[in-house]
């Protein structure tokens, strides 16, 4: 009996683990497979907390074709203390890049403000990539009534 | 085959004093064509998009941005800068084709 439950334990224990491993997080679960890979290579195995960072885009866009974007992390960006870049990341697009903004302290604040195009009603993304390589994240769905990407 | 980078525009505020965190708006008039897109005929249309933007301060880059063809047609970005001095600012727009485009715009402290 002893010799049988050990392996059993070992592999509820073992289950167990891929179980947190697999609990989706709200922010990562439910992803294309490219999205998943463009994000994959930007954490480059690092953890990506909610928090910080603000996205805002409207809730419902009547054209894709140019949606107000603004990303807003609070920092203090000073040299030591700063965001380094900003990645959007369109998931239901058919390239999810959106775009990269790279930031200096010189900047004063870490906010941007683009127009981008949304071909489908989906989830837009933001991560805030840190001076000492924390990655923060936002995600956002736009309802989009005419897509914006020429099909 | 690129379509030409139209005209750049750039607006800072009016009234600008030391330590403020001033606000640039530039925009600049290119179709973003993303490639994914046909002709009535059928026959694809190349990609044509701007880039790379970047913002320099006396020389220094101080903001950069990568776009995708997920970016708007007629590209607008905007950024915050903390001014602390006069000087001189130098916006370059690239297109795929690395033709450039740039605007410079003087920081007056009032």
């Amino acid at each position: 009996m002893q010799l049988q439950h050990q392996p059993s334990r070992r592999t509820i224990l073992a289950l167990a683990l891929a179980g947190v491993v697999l609990v989706p997080r709200p922010g990562l679960a439910n992803l294309p497979d490219k999205v998943q890979a463009a994000i994959d290579k930007l954490r480059a195995g690092r953890a990506a907390q909610e928090g910080r960072i603000t996205l805002r885009l409207p809730a419902i866009a009547e054209n894709g074709n140019a949606v107000p974007l603004n990303v807003m992390v609070e920092s203090p960006m000073t040299a030591a203390d700063h965001v380094k870049a900003i990645h959007v990341f369109a998931t239901g697009n058919p390239t999810p890049e959106v775009a990269v903004f790279h930031l200096t302290p010189a900047m004063g604040r870490a906010t941007v403000d683009t127009r981008i195009r949304l071909g489908q009603t989906q989830d837009v993304m933001a991560f805030a990539e840190m001076a000492d390589g924390r990655l923060f994240m936002a995600r956002a769905e736009v309802k989009v009534t005419i897509g914006g990407c020429g099909g | 085959m690129s379509s030409a980078i139209g005209q750049p525009r750039l607006r800072l505020p009016a009234q600008i004093r030391a330590g403020d965190v001033i606000e640039i708006r530039t925009l600049i008039t290119h179709v973003m064509e993303t490639g994914q897109r046909r002709t009535p005929e059928g026959q694809e249309i190349p990609r044509d998009i701007i880039r790379r933007f970047e913002a320099r301060f006396d020389g220094e880059l101080v903001f950069a941005m990568d776009l995708a063809p997920a970016i708007a047609a007629n590209p607008y970005i905007a950024f915050p800068f903390r001014a602390e001095r006069a000087g001189r600012f130098e916006m370059t727009w690239t297109n795929d084709a690395g033709e450039t485009r740039s605007a410079n715009a003087e920081l007056k402290l009032g």
